[in-house]
């Protein structure tokens, strides 16, 4: 994966295959312990102790499509190249999540890349899934929540595609105003 | 224009939008529309689904298409991601694969305009003859 949205993106197709309606994205950049967090956390079905373990294994998966699921391991190795660590805590019926940590300043801490695009992305293309992702930079905070846009948005749909430009402006308005680091 | 920048902007860009879109007649109902899903596991995002979703909703958008565009995870034919299913109306659903931008607009133009079939079709939901 070229950038830490691409990342998000996948991993949040866990999520949304293990039936989770709510799914939080969020994004913890802190300048003073020079850390960048990011947490993916659902209401999905849940893992068993024993497949929480595993996961990071790539020969692990629960398709059936393919034999190998990378989107996990990917992500703990780009984690652990800076310095960091990624944790999966699960529970069955409850939910998932994911927490990855980088070193902030490190050289191979991924850019951010395109954000607003996938969770707008995210949000048009799952329009009963409700998402909310906040984005804090030295207590500075962003949140976007699908709730409120749906409210704003009122008849016209989350996934109608002349919305989606303007959606992703008012993230990235948003994101420079917080100074977020790309 | 003013850029958007909070939920406030949005309501106010929405009605706008409104306000064109019963110009332009109603054709909400999701027959009427083109469906287009992108296949986005590991195996498409990285070969680059996200750009080629991307393209696809700026340009019906472009284009005046009305189209609706959502995601789904692998179909299994990873080696030929990005792979994209298209339905038209009134027609059965095809997948693409190899879509890049390039592919992805002569997609839209020759099939999705025009009903022309352009290579790249992976056959996974024909259906023989005797049932």
């Amino acid at each position: 994966m070229k950038d830490l949205s691409l990342h998000i993106l996948d991993i949040v197709q866990n999520s949304i295959t293990a039936n989770a309606s709510f799914i939080e994205i969020s994004i913890e950049e802190s300048h003073k312990a020079n850390k960048y967090i990011l947490k993916i956390k659902d209401n999905g079905k849940g893992m068993s102790p024993e497949m929480a373990e595993k996961v990071t294994d790539p020969y692990v998966t629960s398709r059936t499509t393919r034999k190998v699921g990378l989107g996990l391991p990917l992500l703990k190795m780009n984690a652990e190249r800076t310095g960091g660590q990624l944790e999966i805590i699960s529970e069955e019926g409850k939910g998932t999540e994911v927490v990855a940590v980088f070193i902030l300043n490190n050289i191979d801490r991924l850019p951010l890349g395109d954000i607003a695009g996938t969770i707008v992305l995210l949000a048009s293309a799952n329009p009963t899934i409700e998402f909310v992702y906040s984005h804090i930079v030295d207590g500075e905070r962003y949140i976007f929540d699908t709730r409120e846009v749906k409210e704003a948005l009122n008849e016209v749909s989350i996934n109608d595609i002349h919305i989606f430009k303007y959606l992703k402006e008012m993230i990235n308005e948003n994101l420079d105003e917080i100074k977020a680091t790309k | 224009m003013v850029k958007v920048k909070s939920l406030a902007d949005l309501k106010k860009i929405k009605s706008e939008l409104q306000s064109k879109m019963e110009l332009r007649e109603k054709s909400e109902n999701p027959e009427k529309s083109v469906q287009v899903k992108v296949a986005m596991a590991t195996c498409g995002i990285a070969s680059g689904a996200k750009q080629v979703m991307d393209f696809l909703i700026e340009e019906f958008e472009k284009r005046g298409i009305e189209a609706i565009v959502t995601q789904t995870g692998c179909m299994g034919y990873c080696y030929a991601e990005p792979t994209i299913e298209v339905t038209v109306p009134g027609k059965d659903p095809l997948v693409f694969g190899y879509v890049n931008i390039k592919k992805a607009d002569e997609i839209i133009e020759k099939y999705i305009k025009n009903g022309e079939l352009v290579e790249g079709i992976i056959p996974v939901n024909y259906e023989t003859i005797e049932k």
